[in-house]
């Protein structure tokens, strides 16, 4: 099925609205998920489910949000929990959908949750039905 | 299950959608208290027993090797007081199952009237995401008293499964 790139966002926006409990007027592009808008790890899921459904689509849980392989990996992730640049290679080649230039002067993992803002999302559904 | 608030399975479709029956009665001595006068099933336990009956359904998808903790309520609409006397029948759909977790839609009525709409979302606890480890053992279904409330329904199970 084809969607327009507004489309994608109102429906990224209703699954947010659905899924999170916010308001519409919440759900902007920059907002980061779980600062902004106040999601939990099984709010992630939920968030995969209502893609899934709402564009038709199969997300494996690493493919949307990757973070997690990356974490325990001493190799990726220094002792100054900051990514190596082993782990921001792989970040960027999982997360293509992201935009990382501010993440990687500082690459701590504690603000990995940062990088998954409604955006990403919709730039990762954009390139799944295209 | 430690404690069991659901009387028994009347419809059961292994992975998909399962039916039960809570019979509310006065000798629940909660009801005593909510309220003096004018007893009502508290929405809480509602919550509760559409738990019980959607997570049963979650952990028969699994045939309850995972351990299944409710890790969200999506949704808690009520419509109407459920009264002591009143049989409430609880109706509930699997939407999602996946290897971390499962969401469920969810109804209760009272003789085909709307009590309720309840959805859920229940982790499967080793699978958490956060990589958190939990006791080997399944506290979640370590006893069978639970399955009592599918005596109509296991022995049928068992041989599907066996296929």
């Amino acid at each position: 099925m084809a969607f327009s790139r507004d489309e994608i966002l109102e429906q990224v926006t209703e699954v947010m609205v659905d899924a999170l409990g916010v308001d519409d007027d919440e759900v902007t592009l920059e907002a980061t998920l779980m600062g902004d808008l106040g999601a939990e790890s099984i709010d992630f899921l939920d968030v995969v489910f209502r893609l899934e459904k709402a564009f038709d689509i199969k997300i494996a849980r690493e493919e949307l949000f990757p973070a997690d392989a990356l974490m325990n990996d001493p190799s990726l992730v220094g002792e100054d929990q900051k990514l190596t640049e082993q782990g921001l290679a792989l970040l960027k080649e999982k997360m293509p959908h992201t935009d990382l230039t501010e993440f990687e002067k500082n690459p701590d993992i504690n603000k990995l949750g940062d990088l998954f803002t409604v955006g990403s999302i919709v730039n990762f559904v954009a390139a799944r039905v295209s | 299950m430690r404690w069991i608030w659901i009387d028994k399975f009347v419809e059961f479709e292994s992975g998909k959608r399962a039916a039960a029956i809570k019979n509310v009665s006065m000798a629940e001595e909660h009801l005593h208290d909510h309220f003096p006068g004018f007893p009502v099933m508290p929405e809480a336990l509602m919550i509760e027993a559409m738990a019980q009956t959607s997570g049963i359904l979650v952990g028969e998808a699994r045939q309850f090797q995972e351990k299944v903790v409710l890790a969200k309520i999506n949704k808690a609409v009520f419509f109407d007081f459920v009264r002591p006397g009143d049989s409430i029948r609880l109706d509930a759909v699997i939407e999602t199952v996946a290897p971390e977790a499962a969401g469920t839609t969810g109804k209760i009525t009272r003789e085909g009237q709307l009590i309720a709409e309840i959805d859920l979302m229940f982790s499967h606890v080793d699978q958490n995401l956060a990589g958190i480890e939990f006791p080997k053992d399944n506290f979640v279904f370590d006893d069978n008293t639970f399955k009592s409330l599918l005596r109509d329904f296991l022995s049928q199970n068992k041989s599907n499964h066996a296929h």
